[in-house]
């Protein structure tokens, strides 16, 4: 092969890192990845790891993933299958063998395919045979042993050796995509900044991999994906728990409050609570509490007396802040509630995806007990709506539910840099100080919000709790007086409306069918319809963020298509509240419940399928 | 904690409300002496925010006309820790019961002493459920008959003193619902002190568990029940004012003054050793056998956690670059698409 045939010109690629739980892939990944955000090109990841921390070495159990779709225009999904794999040892291959795409590339360390651990593995004898990876090219190197011989010079002790296993692998694929290395030759160096032998180790190592690839070019091709053409600005890459913890830093900022946060440390949510105690500079008060109760519960505290206050969680943790979130429902307490799906029930799938807590934020309490409930959809939207959720908690006195996942708490994409001032103000119903008596639950007539007394303010004192109380504020039995409060909630709930957004399709404004989506599928079944449409299929989305209130425009969006699917990571949830708020018409469904994305294949060919009924 | 003083008078603390506890119930005398308490403070009423659980003694914030917050079974402490978290000015504190704070609620209790939050905790130990109607509490002694133990209980009470010194406590006090004047001295020695302050008070529910502290209250027997200790005085007690304590090997002694044992052989109290080791055997005192003590047992001080999250606060706020949100959207690595 001649250089220019090897050269592989691409709109977009997938790369998929994968190794021991023990083997460096998710940082492998992420300076892949932010390499070529650097570059240029549009990126999604998305990070695959065991719940536990050290999974048995060598088995399909202890594989940890790390998947990164790069391209030249928008990339909405981590992509479907790979074009090029990183396999460290035969449980790798034989855990993602079924997401490569013919034709596609295996890079593996063929030290690691020793007789044991291909058994260890679960293949009989050879994982190529059995798996039929001549389907694939595969570049077989010696990755161990020439690591070893790269450092063996160094006088480093052979565990630190063979931890540098995976920057050869990431030399390689640099390699292969004509990235350079500086970028994670500036992270090695900022990151042991303290122990100058691990950065020479590393970079010789990553240098090594580079060579190596092009040495043995011939067999290699060359992928070149040129950068995207993207609006002009300032970028960084970020992840959705971290853009989750800042969206609320720039709402407390633009409220004028202190923000505070009471929670327990779960996955996939830790990563809030751990990216907010580390903003003291911005004054955040940020709580590890006992339990998960006294998360909310030392959050509603710090509500009653002034802050943006907030909770993180994921589902069991959501289970047990029931009976407090009842008690800000009832003493109309501004608080979000941030619950980061995982695989359900109980504890679950804990590092793995999921949508199906849905029910359980709309409706899981004692008692009549409406709250706001609203879904980001993209690793980067999570700050518009952390934003948006603390605006509405903050501006209309009511819990808010916001339901991020696993799949956009851990991924990350480029984001454009958004100004201070192009975000709304927030403006709280704050009571000053006075002397005329204060009636906790008097309401704006349009609104039906009642206004914020904090403890301090002088001449506003009165008392608030979870027995049903009169407008004054009095413990009250009096039948018509709880159903008229009752009432009052949940009709100021439905109010919220007034912030809601129009329900935008994607596609056009009537057709053969309209997929319905929600929160974290988004991408999927965005590059979903979109390819569907190129086909020439009448196909267009309308995905939703906001999910108590509704949209008003919703019914009115939907009646302009013949077949309405719902799609979503659960057995059939957004499509049961769907039924119930609009009974007269008709849906269809599309589930997957295996704790991971959709695959845009999966999606296409079910809304051909039911396209065709 | 703040400048300005302000002259109250009880009455300025009361609220509209009728208080509905059963007529004879110790919570009424409570409420009286933590109201004085409140008016000698001489702290502008705005400061002040009563948090409480669930239980008679929670409905406690409703009767006072400071900012109160009445909140679910057990939560109360970890609402009072949010509150004086946010806003480290107010005078907050938390009314409690012995179901409320030593069953549901154990798990935020022990927490709340141990981090040392600035809060004053009121618990109110009448060794029975009373809002539920008569069910055995954490507190109830090991055979008790109550409704959901027809046959007595077959478990060890909690004793409050030891298990807040165990969790770290820094103030633990203990004084009996109808004594009023001890009473408002020890409420207002526990709104002055700067952490978690806990003070059990002894209540008599006279419905399901009338009497339970009789001996302990009544004119004939209370001076022979029960020791008053102060700090920097000799631990002697008795009618007469003709007993005392004094360590005997590793325990404490009760003991008469007189044939050869005079007043300098009597331990005398220090509330501010730091050292738990005899607060723990005093607050384990129990009639017969020792006089239950009252008063002000331990009174340490250690800084609290929310001062101290204050000072971090400030601290990192001093040396970090990162000023406001916009500084930290640009920090780290970004690039510009042109
Ligand atoms: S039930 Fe007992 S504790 Fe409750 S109000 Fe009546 S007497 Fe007081």
């Amino acid at each position: 092969m001649s250089k220019s045939e090897r050269v592989i010109e691409r709109e977009e690629v997938v790369i998929r890192f994968s190794g021991d739980s023990g083997d460096g892939m998710q940082l492998t990944g992420t300076l892949f990845s932010n390499t070529s955000a650097l570059f240029g090109n549009d990126l999604l990841t998305f990070p695959d790891y065991p719940a536990e921390i050290r999974a048995p070495q060598g088995t399909v159990g202890g594989v940890s993933g790390f998947q990164v779709h790069v391209g030249q225009s928008e990339v909405y999904t981590p992509g479907d299958f790979a074009d090029v794999l990183v396999a460290m040892n035969p449980a790798a291959v034989k855990a993602n063998s079924k997401y490569i795409r013919d034709g596609g590339v295996i890079i593996i360390d063929e030290d690691n395919f020793t007789e044991k651990n291909i058994k260890k593995a679960g293949y009989e004898k050879d994982p190529i045979e059995e798996d039929r990876l001549d389907r694939y090219n595969i570049i077989s190197a010696p990755i161990t042993t020439l690591v070893r011989e790269t450092l063996k010079d160094l006088g480093l002790d052979p565990k630190t050796v063979i931890r540098t296993k995976n920057m050869f692998a990431l030399g390689m694929v640099y390699f292969l995509f004509g990235r350079d290395l500086e970028y994670t030759e500036e992270y090695l160096k900022s990151k042991f900044s303290k122990r100058p032998e691990i950065i020479e180790a590393n970079s010789k190592v990553l240098r090594a991999g580079y060579h190596y690839a092009e040495t043995i070019e011939a067999m290699t091709p060359i992928y070149k994906v040129s950068p995207a053409s993207i609006e002009k600005g300032l970028y960084r890459t970020i992840d959705g728990n971290t853009a989750l913890s800042w969206g609320f830093l720039a709402a407390a900022e633009k409220a004028g409050l202190g923000l505070f946060i009471g929670s327990y440390p779960i996955t996939p949510a830790s990563g809030i609570l751990e990216t907010l105690a580390a903003r003291k500079d911005l004054g955040v008060k940020s709580f590890q509490a006992e339990d998960e109760i006294a998360g909310i519960c030392t959050a509603l505290g710090a509500s009653f007396a002034g802050n943006l206050a907030i909770t993180t969680t994921s589902g069991p943790g959501l289970a047990l802040k029931s009976e407090a979130i009842g008690l800000a429902v009832m003493t109309e307490l501004p608080i979000v509630i941030v619950n980061v799906q995982r695989g359900g029930p109980s504890t679950g799938l804990p590092t793995k995806t999921e949508q199906a807590d849905l029910m359980q934020a709309l409706y899981g309490r004692n008692g009549e007990c409406p709250v706001v409930v609203m879904a980001a959809s993209t690793p980067s939207n999570c700050f518009k709506y952390a934003f948006e959720a603390a605006r509405i908690a903050l501006e209309h006195m009511v819990p808010v539910i916001l339901l991020s996942d696993g799949f956009l708490a851990n991924g990350s994409e480029p984001w454009k840099i958004p100004s201070m001032d192009s975000l709304p103000e927030i403006k709280p119903p704050l009571v000053k100080e006075g002397d005329d008596v204060f009636i906790p639950y008097e309401r704006d007539p349009k609104t039906l919000i009642r206004r914020w007394a904090i403890p301090g303010t002088r001449g506003r004192e009165h008392r608030i709790g979870g027995l049903e109380k009169t407008v004054k504020g009095t413990v009250s039995y009096i039948p018509e007086n709880h159903e008229y409060m009752v009432k009052m909630r949940a009709e100021k709930v439905a109010r919220v409306v007034t912030k809601v957004p129009d329900l935008q399709t994607y596609g056009d404004n009537e057709g053969d069918m309209l997929l319905i989506g929600w929160g974290g599928t988004y991408g999927h079944l965005l590059t979903s319809v979109r390819e569907l449409r190129k086909e020439g299929r009448k196909v267009s989305l309308a995905h939703f963020n906001y999910i108590n209130p509704l949209p008003a425009n919703t019914a009115e969006v939907f009646s302009g298509f013949e077949k309405l699917v719902v799609a979503e990571l659960n057995a059939g949830q957004f499509i049961r509240y769907l039924r119930m708020e609009f009974e007269e018409l008709k849906f269809k469904q599309i589930n997957k419940i295996q704790g991971l994305p959709f695959t845009c294949k999966e999606i296409k060919e079910q809304c051909v399928k039911l396209l065709e009924e | 904690m703040n400048e300005e003083i302000v002259e109250y008078s009880p009455n300025d603390f009361k609220s509209d409300q009728e208080v509905r506890w059963c007529p004879g119930c110790g919570d009424h005398a409570v409420l009286a002496a933590i109201i004085r308490a409140l008016a000698e403070l001489k702290i502008p009423k705005e400061k002040f925010a009563f948090i409480s659980g669930i239980g008679c003694s929670s409905r406690f914030p409703y009767y006072l006309s400071t900012y109160g917050f009445h909140g679910i079974h057990g939560r109360a402490s970890a609402i009072a820790t949010g509150v004086k978290i946010a806003n480290h000015d107010l005078n907050v504190w938390q009314i409690t019961g012995d179901g409320d704070a030593m069953a549901i609620g154990g798990n935020h209790f022990i927490h709340a002493v141990r981090r040392n939050i600035d809060i004053n905790i009121i618990l109110f130990n009448n060794q029975i459920y009373g809002l539920t109607k008569g069910q055995y509490s954490p507190t109830s002694f090991r055979g008790a008959i109550t409704k959901t133990s027809p046959f007595g209980t077959v478990e060890e009470p909690f004793s409050v003193g030891e298990l807040v010194i165990g969790a770290k406590g820094k103030f633990f006090a203990r004084t009996i619902d109808s004594n009023v004047h001890l009473s408002t001295e020890v409420y207002k020695q526990a709104a002055l002190h700067e952490g978690t302050s806990v003070v059990e008070v002894l209540q008599n529910c006279v419905i399901f568990n009338d009497g339970v502290h009789k001996e302990l209250t009544d004119r004939e027997t209370r001076d022979e029940t029960t020791i008053v200790l102060k700090q920097g005085e000799p631990m002697i007690f008795g009618k007469n004012g003709d007993k005392g304590l004094k360590l005997d090997g590793l325990k404490l002694k009760v003991v008469k003054l007189g044939n050869g044992i005079t007043e300098k052989d009597i331990l005398v109290h220090d509330c501010e050793e730091n050292n738990p080791g005899m607060h723990t055997m005093l607050a384990n005192m129990r009639y017969p056998g020792y006089p239950v003590a009252l008063g002000v047992i331990r009174c340490v001080s250690a800084p609290t956690y929310d001062m101290s999250v204050e000072s971090q606060i400030a601290k990192i706020q001093k040396i970090s670059k990162i000023k406001n949100v916009a500084d930290l959207l640009k920090s780290g690595s970004t690039w510009e698409a042109k």
